[in-house]
């Protein structure tokens, strides 16, 4: 039993696709079976919403009057890199405000920064912007300040360069003093543990070898419809994986892109870590088309599957050394307490599951309604090497 | 005198250390006070310093004397004038405050996921104000 994209989106296109949630598909194949249910499901809706620091966005402020380079941009007194072509930035999501005092007193609050002001454009919140110039014959004009809304822009695009990690470490802390990290506050001795992953409803878990996302797969994000750009950087299938598929470390990554002009302040916002910094939650949701059934077994993956590595933030981490101490499950870690080298540890989640939750059922309410169509990639993402990702 | 008959009712955190954990504190507020503690929440660690969260109802001034005593005892005393909130819509569910917050009033509900706030049980420590990735936890003072 075989789909293609093209029989899929037909059915979407006449309103008759069964669209399920990578939760739902899960109930699904316990009460039917793999087989009945890959003929019953034609897509299958994952969803996730955490904290993805390798995030930005390209924004265009229209040319002046007389005109100008701007070789440096502030929003909001955050500074936008803007050594590309006039009138083009980007800016980053952990950039901090101009004068931020940073981790001194440690640990530092970091108020507001490059995530902050991507959030609050989407929000269509007025922004304080402020460039400069060296001022050339073409590009005369050395100064400007104004304030503007997202509508003032030109264009404006995310484009994340690492986000949706396909599984995640789980921060704990051997050292004898609480660290601040990208992981939130761990306490010394081993005294809590937390996770970032939306388990059983992340992407890349839903599909593990790639055979349907690469470059070109169209996606939520942030609230609007965007695309993937391709493999993320640091993408690395070749780790070790459980016989399901599942990888037990970080591995893919995906590159993500999209108007930001058409996105929802709900799912994307500005972030501030105490004593590491600012960054931005992004909510992304990947459409799986369920072309065969070995796509239906990989969608049915659940929380008991998916193991992710426990790794010392205090010592190992900072230092660069190996700092897996044990894996565990995801529903381990979801039951609010796990058996770390013989110590009960309480844990906390970090990414949002009734987020990701909420993201799976608006692309699935998309797809349901005709608004969105799956779409071909023109390129996957690099799988594991020997792998056979059988042509539909 | 018709102050000294006004009934209150308050509630109040006491933190204290090592050396004070030791005095019957609870026992004297009842005997030597007449006030009526009612326990909301203790938490005492391995190194004998906590807090104990105590509603307490009785008379002005025998809940004013009282505050004298355990003032004198060495401990802290914070009366709640302050309480915290969470505005709804900057809160992203993500549940990171359940993982510092002393007294449970942030916890996650089980198996759904969501991140529920009980402002009976808060203490005000205010931990949750600076983690909160989104600045959802506010400060509110009462009126
Ligand atoms: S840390 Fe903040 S955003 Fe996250 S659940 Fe707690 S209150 Fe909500
Ligand atoms: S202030 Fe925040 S962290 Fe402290 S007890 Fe109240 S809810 Fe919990």
């Amino acid at each position: 039993m075989k789909k293609s994209y093209e029989e899929i989106n037909e059915k979407i296109r006449q309103g008759k696709a069964v669209v399920v949630t990578a939760e739902e598909v899960i109930d699904i194949a316990r009460e039917v079976g793999v087989k009945a249910a890959a003929a019953k499901v034609d897509v299958v809706t994952t969803g996730t919403f955490g904290i993805m620091c390798s995030s930005g966005a390209f924004l265009n402020f229209w040319h002046t009057k007389p005109k100008m380079r701007m070789s440096q941009v502030w929003l909001n007194e955050v500074p936008a890199y803007a050594g590309i072509a006039a009138v083009d930035a980007y800016i980053g999501a952990t950039e901090l405000m101009t004068g931020d005092p940073a981790n001194t007193p440690h640990p530092g609050h970091f108020r507001y920064g490059g995530g902050h002001v991507i959030e609050d454009l989407i929000a269509g919140r007025e922004i304080k912007f402020r460039a400069g110039s060296y001022g050339t014959d073409c590009y005369p004009l050395r100064r400007l300040e104004k304030t503007l809304t997202i509508a003032d822009l030109r264009d404006a695009f995310i484009f994340n360069p690492r986000n949706s990690y396909q599984n995640y470490n789980v921060g704990v802390n051997c050292g004898d003093k609480t660290v601040y990290t990208y992981m939130g506050i761990l306490k010394p001795h081993m005294g809590n543990i937390n996770y970032s992953t939306a388990g059983q409803l992340s992407p890349l878990l839903n599909d593990p070898y790639y055979r349907t996302i690469g470059l070109g797969t169209r996606i939520f994000l942030g609230g609007g419809i965007g695309y993937i750009g391709g493999p993320g950087t640091q993408h690395d299938p070749s780790g070790p994986r459980t016989e399901g598929g599942v990888p037990t470390g970080g591995a893919g990554t995906l590159a993500v892109t999209g108007d930001m002009k058409q996105m929802n302040a709900r799912y994307i916002r500005g972030v501030s870590m105490l004593g590491y910094g600012v960054s931005l939650m992004v909510g992304i949701g990947v459409p799986i088309p369920i072309l065969d059934e070995e796509m239906l077994e990989f969608t049915a993956v659940t929380d008991a599957d998916i193991l992710s590595p426990i790794c010392d933030y205090g010592l190992k981490y900072p230092a660069g050394e190996p700092p897996e101490l044990a894996h565990v499950t995801v529903a381990q870690l979801k039951s609010g307490q796990v058996e770390v080298l013989g110590k009960q540890i309480p844990t906390a989640p970090i990414s949002s599951y009734p987020m990701a939750q909420e993201i799976a059922a608006a692309l699935k309410l998309w797809i349901k309604e005709g608004r969105f169509l799956l779409s071909r990639p023109a390129e996957l993402l690099p799988t594991v090497p020997g792998f056979e990702r059988s042509e539909e | 005198m018709a102050d000294r008959e006004n009934l209150v009712n308050k509630k109040i955190i006491l933190r204290f250390s090592a050396q004070t954990v030791e005095q019957p504190m609870v026992y004297h507020l009842v005997k030597d006070y007449n006030l009526v503690p009612n326990i909301i929440k203790a938490q005492i660690s391995p190194e004998n310093e906590g807090f104990l969260l105590l509603g307490i109802s009785g008379l002005e001034e025998d809940f004013r004397q009282a505050m004298n005593y355990l003032q004198e005892l060495g401990l802290q005393v914070q009366s709640l004038t302050e309480h915290v909130i969470r505005d709804e819509d900057s809160c992203t569910q993500c549940g990171l405050c359940t993982g510092v917050c002393p007294s449970n009033a942030l916890y996650l509900e089980r198996p759904s996921q969501q991140v529920h706030f009980d402002g009976e049980k808060c203490v005000v420590c205010n931990i949750c104000i600076d983690v909160c990735p989104t600045r959802a936890m506010q400060i509110a003072v009462d009126n």
